[in-house]
């Protein structure tokens, strides 16, 4: 080894020798470092513009920051493998939740523009929280380390207990973010909890490692134990039964395009690190516990709809029913499940996020008009609002040529091929409980009289864009469901293949003399 | 000509949609909707009449195939093609769909876009029930038809158009469910949603444990579809959405929606599960017989016209059961003669109520009486719809009855019998409403104010007038295709029937 040679592989040495990130490291996270530095411009660009102004101009700031985090996805997916020593992976099933989380931050700026002016909200917190919210969910969806997946899911929560309460003139939007802080601080500290206990059973907190010792004839009770735990603190994340209670609340008091969110965004993520820590990490018992939560969520929150008159209240307990039937494809055999959930967290983004902008733009000031009340005649006052509103009813409720029709499929067929029939069928009746409140909305808007009152602004361009995004992405799937198939059969396979590899730290090509 | 071969039945399907996009970016102008609705209803017609033109009838395999790959995972092909009995149901569809445009002229004043938006799309989601041999692609049509028929209710219907129009959804919906799982229950175990591969599968006995399941798919499917025709005791969302809907609902819902339902026994019960469907015939039958002799007695005290005509299709439709399971020659090709009668003479009589209600605002009979000397065409018109309904010979109804009963009398002359009754019973509910309606004084003065049928309503009512006419004069036309692909479908059931009978 010549000098010269040494001097230059040093960096590259001292790095390996002392743990430090190389620049492979900062690619694998380099969605979350632009919406950090996007988040913090927005902060920074706050405080001088002026304050009625301003709105137009953070909002294309944040929204520029979301797309450039989409770029970004793609770049950091040219790059797959871990980083910081183990603590993040860069595979198929993180990159794909993270262009569904940052796709629907960018979906949420867009229907905010209007709504924002309309509520008379300050932007600049509420572009930042919504940034640096997605940096959580996202690192929730690479991390394969138990405590950062923490920190990760935290990132993210604080942020949305804020969002929840930005309408601050009206109390249900305070107690709707207090009930989320308390309720939610109360539901993480039970995943702290799991967490430790897992330490305790394997001696490990990446994964990985907790995937081998896992895998051994005589699992320790800890693991049950702390499997548990972990599942509660998720549950709640992800609005599954016993757990849901805070949901209707909170989304009826938050402003409407923070519930499409927080209803999608945190969701799909919490469903990721739900899917690693279940299924990567080979989690014992977690067949009973997903079967009953699966039970309770799909029943109690189809059961809660039929008797809702306010429309985010109905589709607060619609999305309680949604996460059960996702969970059904949690029960199902790892592989099949794990892509059937992956597609339905993207169709369902899709779907919520598009009918959460519609009813933001209906509610009008002060969010006066949410109850189905206010929707009828939609259909004429309105004609194409209301077709697309229908649109995502439809895919709600899982009807052809809309993706949660796929979504519902897919998840069906999983659970049909792992012999899961009870659930199923389960599954099939509560779809069929469920079409009932979604047409009461349908029926309220073509077929009833409009009533004076209710005034239909026109759609700000801003909004239309977002609904009209949704509605493609909603058809896409339900259209041409393949691509985007294929993408998560691939990476599920390949999420299940790196749980079954011994991890030994593999020396990358570029610290090699 | 043969050069359109592989396009032709994705040309038929999708005109009335692409009509009813484009119709999207036209003006309000409620006469330029109209018109471009009939031209694009009449092109889809004359299109479609390639199909029976050009139909090989000597033998019995899918033609005009077209199979292309949709969806790799799962394995979802767009998978179209026509025999026999589908060619039929689909001219039957293209037919009735510029009649519903005509008659909806005048009865249609708001919202009038929509209307015809959602009538060509309900057009388009029909035909494709009938072209695809996808169990997907089925299904996504047969869902598909579910969403307009309900607007149109809801949107255009009285009354209680908004009660019937969800009744109607959620009961087809749920029905559906079942054959949803049967079909993901197929496809989990032969990896094939065609309709084909999967028969072949189940022939020769590829499919794993499907003696335990064959019961459960038969029943699931079965369902779906004894809603849809309806069967006794599924039928009560029948009258509701008939009384509530509008008359071009009215039409295509009797004269398409429900031989959706018998189309999808025929195929797929009879089709896919020979033996359950022979094994299950008994009650079947029973419960058509039983459809059709409560559906007559129904209708005969109704004193609301539309609602006799719609009970009337509940009994009607019971002779379509009754003749796909006897399993003769003779009573499946009278099924699907009974279809396509019953859907041009059904679908005549609501029209005719439907011009009755746009100058009165009722259906009741009681309303009407001695209208034949204010109203003589109408009358004549009247009575020619309602003597092929009747079964009248030389008429389409008698051929299709006639086959039927002789086909039921062959699996167990009790059944004939029992069927026969239906016949008479629908002459006295029919006859009797004619004369309350026509003969006698006129009863309420405004009746005598009565205009006759304008050029408009002659021309909506001509074809089926002239189509009830040579189906009765000339049925081998239709049957000498529909012939050979019952004989398809009829032949492992025979085949089977004389292996129980060798053992």
């Amino acid at each position: 080894m010549t000098t010269i040679a040494f001097f230059h592989s040093l960096p590259a040495l001292l790095a390996q020798a002392f743990q430090l990130p190389q620049t492979a490291d900062y690619m694998r996270i380099l969605p979350e470092l632009v919406l950090t530095i996007f988040g913090m411009l927005v902060m920074v660009v706050d405080p001088l513009l002026d304050q009625e102004k301003s709105h137009k101009a953070l909002g294309t700031i944040a929204l520029i920051g979301t797309l450039a985090g989409l770029a970004s996805t793609f770049w950091m997916a040219q790059c797959p493998g871990t980083a910081f020593s183990n603590m993040v992976r860069v595979e198929g099933f993180s990159v794909f939740f993270h262009f569904v989380v940052i796709a629907i931050a960018a979906l949420a700026i867009l229907s905010s523009f209007e709504y924002l002016q309309v509520q008379r909200i300050r932007a600049g917190e509420y572009y930042g929280l919504i940034l640096f919210g997605t940096v959580g969910m996202c690192l929730m969806s690479s991390a394969i380390e138990l405590v950062l997946i923490f920190i990760a899911l935290e990132i993210s929560s604080i942020s949305t207990y804020i969002l929840a309460g930005f309408r601050r003139r009206e109390a249900s939007s305070s107690e709707s973010s207090l009930k989320y802080f308390l309720l939610g601080s109360f539901a993480t500290a039970f995943f702290l909890y799991g967490v430790a206990l897992m330490f305790g059973a394997t001696g490990s907190t990446n994964i990985d490692v907790i995937s081998q010792a896992l895998r051994s004839d005589n699992v320790p009770v800890l693991a049950y134990v702390a499997t548990a735990l972990m599942f509660v603190g998720l549950g709640f994340k992800v609005s599954s039964a016993p757990f849901h209670i805070w949901a209707p609340d909170v989304y009826e008091g938050a402003p409407a395009p923070v519930v499409g969110l927080m209803s999608t965004g945190p969701k799909a993520a919490a469903f990721a690190v739900l899917l690693r820590v279940l299924f990567e990490a080979n989690a014992p018992g977690r067949f009973w516990l997903i079967w009953v939560s699966a039970i309770l969520s799909m029943t109690l929150g189809n059961v809660g709809a039929l008797v809702q008159t306010n429309v985010k209240r109905l589709l607060a307990y619609s999305s309680i029913a949604h996460a059960g039937y996702l969970l059904v494809a949690f029960a199902a055999q790892p592989e099949l499940g794990a892509s059937a959930a992956m597609f339905y967290s993207a169709a369902y983004a899709a779907m919520n996020v598009g009918a959460f902008a519609v009813v933001a733009h209906i509610a009008n000031a002060g969010e006066k008009y949410v109850t189905l009340e206010d929707y009828a005649g939609l259909g004429r006052k309105s004609p194409l609002l209301a077709a697309t509103f229908t649109f995502f009813l439809m895919s709600l409720i899982g009807i052809p040529i809309t993706g949660g029709f796929f979504a519902k499929f897919y998840v069906l067929t999983a659970a049909l091929n792992s012999n899961l029939v009870g659930l199923a069928i389960i599954l099939v009746l509560n779809s069929a409980v469920a079409a009932y409140y979604y047409l009461r909305i349908i029926v309220m808007m073509y077929m009833r009289e409009p009533e004076g009152g209710v005034p239909v602004t026109s759609v700000p361009p801003a909004t239309a864009l977002a609904i009209g995004l949704c509605a493609v992405a909603t058809l896409y799937l339900g259209v041409v469901p393949g691509h985007v198939l294929d993408y998560t059969t691939y990476s599920a396979r390949q999420l299940m293949s790196d749980s079954m590899v011994p991890t030994v730290p593999v020396p990358s090509a570029a610290s090699k003399p | 000509m043969e050069s359109l071969s592989p396009i032709i039945l994705s040309l038929v399907t999708f005109i009335p949609a692409a009509g009813g996009v484009l119709l999207f970016f036209i003006p309000r102008r409620d006469r330029d909707i109209k018109r471009f609705a009939l031209v694009v209803s009449l092109l889809t017609f004359v299109v479609s009449l390639h199909l029976p033109v050009h139909l090989h009838r000597d033998h019995s395999l899918f033609k005009f195939e077209i199979d292309k790959v949709w969806i790799t995972t799962p394995n979802i092909h767009y998978h179209m093609g026509i025999d026999g009995v589908s060619v039929w149901l689909v001219v039957l569809t293209t037919f009735l769909t510029p009649l519903c445009v005509l008659i909806s002229w005048a009865s249609i004043h708001e919202r009038v876009k929509e209307f015809f938006i959602l009538l060509l799309i309900l057009e388009s989601a029909l035909i494709g029930v009938f072209t695809s041999l996808d169990l997907f692609l089925f299904y996504f049509f047969y869902e598909a038809t579910l969403i307009p028929m309900a607007l149109l209710i809801g949107m255009y219907g009285h009354g209680r158009k908004v009660y019937a129009a969800v009744k109607f959804f959620l009961f087809t919906m749920i029905g559906s469910m079942f054959m949803l799982a049967a079909i993901l229950w197929l496809y989990a175990k032969t990896g094939s949603f065609d309709f084909v591969v999967i028969q072949n599968a189940i022939r020769s006995g590829a499919v794993p444990g499907f003696e335990h399941a064959s019961l459960w798919l038969f029943l699931g499917f079965f369902v779906a579809f004894a809603v849809k025709v309806p069967i006794f005791p599924l039928h009560t969302w029948l009258p509701d959405a008939h009384v509530e809907a509008p008359t071009a609902g009215s039409v295509l819902l009797a004269g398409v929606l429900l031989k959706m339902g018998t189309y999808g026994l025929l195929r797929f019960n009879v089709g896919l599960f020979p033996e359950q469907a022979h094994h299950n015939a008994p009650w079947i039958m029973v419960l058509a017989l039983v459809g059709i002799i409560y559906g007559a007695l129904v209708s005969l005290v109704q004193p609301n016209m539309k609602k006799l005509i719609a009970y009337s299709s509940v009994s009607h439709l019971g002779f379509v059961v009754l003749g796909i399971f006897s399993f003769t020659t003779a009573g499946l090709n009278g099924a699907v003669f009974v279809m396509l009668a019953h859907g041009v003479a059904t679908g005549g009589l609501f029209m005719l109520a439907g011009i009755l209600y746009e100058r009165r605002h009722t259906y009741e009979i009681s309303e009407f009486g001695g209208l034949a000397t204010p109203m003589p065409k109408y009358a004549t018109f009247f009575l020619f719809t309602v003597l092929a309904s009747v079964g009248l010979p030389l008429l389409n109804g008698f051929i299709g009855e006639f086959l039927v009963l002789s086909g039921a009398f062959q699996a167990r002359p009790i059944y004939g019998i029992l069927g026969a009754t239906g016949v008479i019973w629908s002459a006295c509910y029919l006859l009797w409403m004619y004369q309350r309606v026509f003969f006698g004084q006129v009863k309420h003065e405004i009746n005598n104010t009565l205009p006759d049928l304008n050029v408009r309503e002659k021309a909506a009512l001509w074809p089926i007038a002239v189509a009830a006419l040579v189906m009765g004069v000339a049925p081998l036309l239709w049957l000498s295709a529909i012939d050979p692909a019952v004989q398809a479908v009829l032949a492992p059931v025979t085949q089977m029937a004389s292996k129980v009978v060798g053992q």
